[in-house]
């Protein structure tokens, strides 16, 4: 196990030294020993700076002036300052009475929970917007995810100050990134994030571990299929969890979600239907009553979490299926790009009630899902026809309609999708081709983007080396410095090339996403 | 004796030419560039023309055209050869016109004021002998051929026109043009390119390597991600395999893709072909305008089970219209796509469109 485990760097004591490199979970009071080492020590370098500092200052200023910057010190600010406020009022001390401090001390820890609120909040979900009720239009405060900051070195310190808290490793970025994508994270596949935590670990339940694993190296792919994996992961932790004494489950249990999230994010970006599953939970989670006993609380978090993959996906797709048949007439050649599930089913769904229609799949590299797409069709018995996307405009004058599937729906109108719908979606439109787009509305996101550089995802750039032939002579990019290779995973379809959006809300313009996004805020 | 022996050297030397052009455009990309296609069709018809079968004009251009259909028969998408058979087929007019002494511009077109003056002339039989007319039409040809050895530098030669510092330029695919342009500029200009690798041969792997040698800051995209980074791209260059009648384009499949998002962002279009790929073609003939290789570049034999199911396609060529197109850029300058059918009236007569 040498080699295992989080390196820290020396914080003090050997034992939790030496339970941090097994890769146990430190008690709680391992950990507040070591919060409280911390502040500690900021507290004296920050002192050595203040006094450094106050010496030149003290002279001028008069004995009197520090009594009236007190009750200004003292009040609580709406925008924290915890680390600061304790030095300036540790100062004028023998000058205040001890009901001052005390009013201090609780001024700063009110403080310090709304900071915390606010820095919980902006975690998962990638909106990180603070809770506004639905009715009005308050001004909301959004922070911007940690994984579109990627060349802000003070975020990146963050990120590993939180991770070494949660005792997650940091996964390293890989290889030279174009300069107009550097605020992106771009991973290598070889270099998986479980090789560098211990097997067992027991700061990771199992299933977490797998469905990492899985998630980084492609094995689970797809906006549907990560979702639901994911909620199985879940009720798996859920099943396997015990509250401890002295804690209410409610909040404990999000406490415990909280490395795990960070985990599978960093062994792939969350897409926009996860943040919202895990939104949805940690609401279920904190909605239970304090008096409900463990199992009971356990049996209904499991049923609420199948309740919610029914409803979202399973009667959803149903839904949106029955839609869509009535626009597939007969003798239509569809077009469909990569593997959407939604539009696999769709299809299926469609030869079975007799539909005569044949399907053109557009296929692309690196990924090439468009494959996966085909033995679907195929084995049902659909007649399919295959290109790649360079010979779209080539099969286009065929092509009655276009279905395509779709990552999440932004506010704005905008279809982030793989990367090349929007190129199918312009040639489409340049040949009059009605283009459908088929989407859940739990994949409605209220990001708003207008193109596919600010917030997208690096994948492994080693996989354009890689041909039919073999590898190319682009296998030694790394030594050649002004060559970059770049593998995006998404785009962004404007809406004037999609002409209908089909929900199982029902059919919309792209443009009535915000629309259903109140209607479902006010639901609940 | 000299002249039967030559005689089979040159009948060897044009039957090696038509199983090279066979063997050379089978797909992988031309194992040879179209430059050098119309270097070795112009010397063959240069050979052709030295040898003594021929007595008169007509009859030198009945032998061209015999030959000429035979090689353009042995693979008909490449337009170069054609395009140089006419080009010396023009040649040949111009010879004997000015050999008989009257002006070239009165036999060029066919006017109002020409069918009614010279009604009684009838056609032109080009049946007089002309001694000097085989040392006229050879020179001419040489002529040629140092124009055509010098296309690619008189491209390269208006780079610095055209790009600006800082610039990013994308292109699709490899083009011998496009690379010797931008490194022509990259000696003078610091600018940034991104390759689209073009699927299912990936030339576009090529380009990039070539031109990171060059020390070029080069990007390697996926075919997928053309519209994507679009915003972000200030000019298309690309090279092409022919240029048609009317300013169209026949190139490389996922042109048009890239013309339309360069439209779609009003990103300029720039066209770098030399004069000899400039064709009479029109792009109305659908069965014969595309070219298609072995469809298991796209579906490779080891996806056996669905292989029997399913309809697989692999065209080489796109049709680009000539309205996504900005500019052209040739040996003899730049042009607007409305002018090319003003050039190719100067190139070629128009009886010699249907060889």
């Amino acid at each position: 196990m040498a080699d295992s485990g989080v390196t820290d760097g020396a914080v003090g004591k050997d034992g939790i030294q030496q339970a941090k490199i097994e890769g146990k979970e430190l008690t709680k009071e391992e950990k507040q020993r070591l919060r409280k080492e911390k502040k500690q020590q900021k507290k004296n370098k920050e002192k050595n700076d203040e006094n450094a500092s106050k010496e030149s200052e003290e002279k001028p200023v008069s004995a009197a002036a520090p009594t009236p910057t007190q009750p200004s010190q003292k009040a609580p600010s709406a925008v924290p300052t915890p680390a600061s406020l304790p030095v300036p009022v540790s100062e004028p001390q023998p000058a205040k009475s001890k009901a001052d401090m005390k009013a201090g001390r609780r001024a700063r820890q009110e403080s310090e929970r709304a900071s915390k609120k606010k820095g919980d909040a902006g975690q998962p979900a990638a909106t990180g917007k603070a809770k506004a009720a639905p009715s009005e239009l308050q001004p909301v405060v959004k922070r911007l995810p940690e994984h579109v900051q990627v060349d802000n070195p003070d975020v990146l310190k963050k990120l590993a100050k939180k991770l070494e808290k949660q005792q997650i490793p940091l996964r390293l970025d890989y290889g030279h990134k174009v300069s107009l994508f550097s605020h992106l994270h771009q991973y290598s596949r070889r270099a998986p994030l479980t090789q560098q935590i211990g097997i067992p670990s027991t700061v990771i339940h199992p299933a977490i571990v797998r469905l990492g694993l899985q998630y980084s190296q492609g094995i689970v792919a797809g906006s549907n299929a990560r979702s639901v994996a994911l909620l199985h992961a879940f009720k798996q932790v859920i099943r396997d969890y015990t509250t401890p004494p002295n804690e209410e489950l409610s909040r404990d249990l999000v406490n415990k979600l909280k490395p795990y999230i960070s985990f599978l994010n960093q062994c792939r970006p969350l897409s926009a239907s996860m943040g919202n599953a895990i939104k949805y939970i940690k609401k279920e989670i904190s909605n239970i009553p304090s008096q409900c006993r463990e199992e009971e609380a356990k049996s209904k978090l499991l049923s609420c979490i199948e309740r919610y993959i029914d409803e979202n996906i399973i009667l959803a797709a149903k839904a949106i299926a029955k839609s869509s048949i009535e626009k597939i007439s007969d003798g239509d050649v569809i077009l469909v790009y990569g593997c959407s599930s939604l539009v696999n089913h769709i299809l299926c769904e469609a030869f079975e009630k007799k539909r005569k229609f044949r399907v053109i799949v557009v296929d692309s590299r690196p990924r090439l899902e468009g494959r996966e797409a085909l033995r679907r069709l195929v084995q049902r018995g659909i007649s399919c026809t295959y290109v790649l996307i360079s010979a779209v405009s080539y099969i286009l004058p065929e092509v009655s309609k276009v279905f395509l599937g779709a990552h999440a729906l932004l506010a704005n109108g905008y279809v982030m999708s793989r990367v090349g719908t929007s190129q199918i979606a312009l040639v489409a439109k340049a040949f009059n081709v009605p283009v459908l787009v088929c989407c859940e509305t739990y994949k409605f996101c209220e990001r708003v983007q207008t193109d596919s550089f600010v917030s997208n995802e690096l994948d492994d750039p080693d996989d354009l080396i890689v041909t039919r032939k073999g590898r190319t002579q682009l296998e030694h990019w790394q030594e050649v410095p002004s060559l970059g290779l770049l593998n995006l995973v998404y785009d962004v379809t404007p809406p004037d090339f999609v002409d209908l959006v089909i929900t199982d809300l029902g059919m919309i313009p792209c443009t009535s996403v915000p629309v259903v996004l109140r209607v479902k805020n006010v639901d609940q | 004796m000299p002249g039967p022996d030559k005689e089979i050297d040159l009948t060897e030397r044009i039957e090696a030419f038509l199983s090279d052009l066979k063997r050379g455009g089978c797909g992988t990309g031309p194992l040879r560039g179209s430059a050098e296609t119309a270097r070795e069709t112009t010397s063959l018809l240069r050979r052709i023309t030295a040898q003594p079968r021929w007595s008169s004009a007509g009859d030198l251009m009945e032998i061209i055209r015999k030959e000429g259909r035979r090689m353009i028969a042995a693979q008909p998408s490449e337009t170069t050869v054609g395009n140089m058979i006419r080009r010396v087929l023009k040649i040949i007019r111009e010879e004997y016109a000015r050999s008989r002494g009257s002006s070239e511009e009165t036999d060029q077109q066919e006017s109002l004021h020409k069918l009614l003056t010279s009604g009684e002339l009838g056609e032109e039989n080009f049946g007089q002998h002309f001694s000097a007319l085989k040392a006229n039409v050879i020179e001419a040809i040489n002529e040629l051929l140092t124009e055509l050895e010098g296309t690619t530098d008189n491209i390269s030669m208006q780079a610095l026109e055209h790009i600006h510092s800082n610039e990013v330029i994308m292109t699709i695919g490899r083009s011998r043009t496009v690379e010797a342009f931008l490194k022509d500029a990259a000696r003078k200009r610091k600018f940034h390119v991104i390759v689209a690798e073009c699927a299912p041969f990936c030339q576009g792997h090529e380009m990039a390597t070539s031109l990171s040698k060059a020390e070029i800051e080069t990007t390697v995209i996926a075919d997928a991600a053309i519209f994507a980074v679009m915003s972000r791209v200030n000019k298309v260059i690309i090279g092409t395999q022919t240029v048609l009648a009317n300013g169209g384009l026949r190139a490389v499949n996922g042109t048009h893709t890239l013309a339309l998002a360069a439209k779609h962002h009003s990103t300029p279009l720039i066209v770098c072909a030399p004069m000899f790929k400039l064709s009479p073609q029109f792009p109305n003939e659908e069965d014969t305008f595309h070219k298609f290789v072995s469809p298991h570049e796209v579906l490779p034999f080891t996806e056996g089970e669905i292989l029997s199911k399913v309809n697989v396609h692999c065209p080489v060529f796109d049709y680009v219209p000539p309205e996504l197109i900005t500019l052209f850029i040739s040996n003899i300058g730049g042009h607007a796509p409305s002018y090319i059918y003003r050039l190719m009236s100067e190139l070629y007569h128009p009886e010699d469109h249907e060889l």
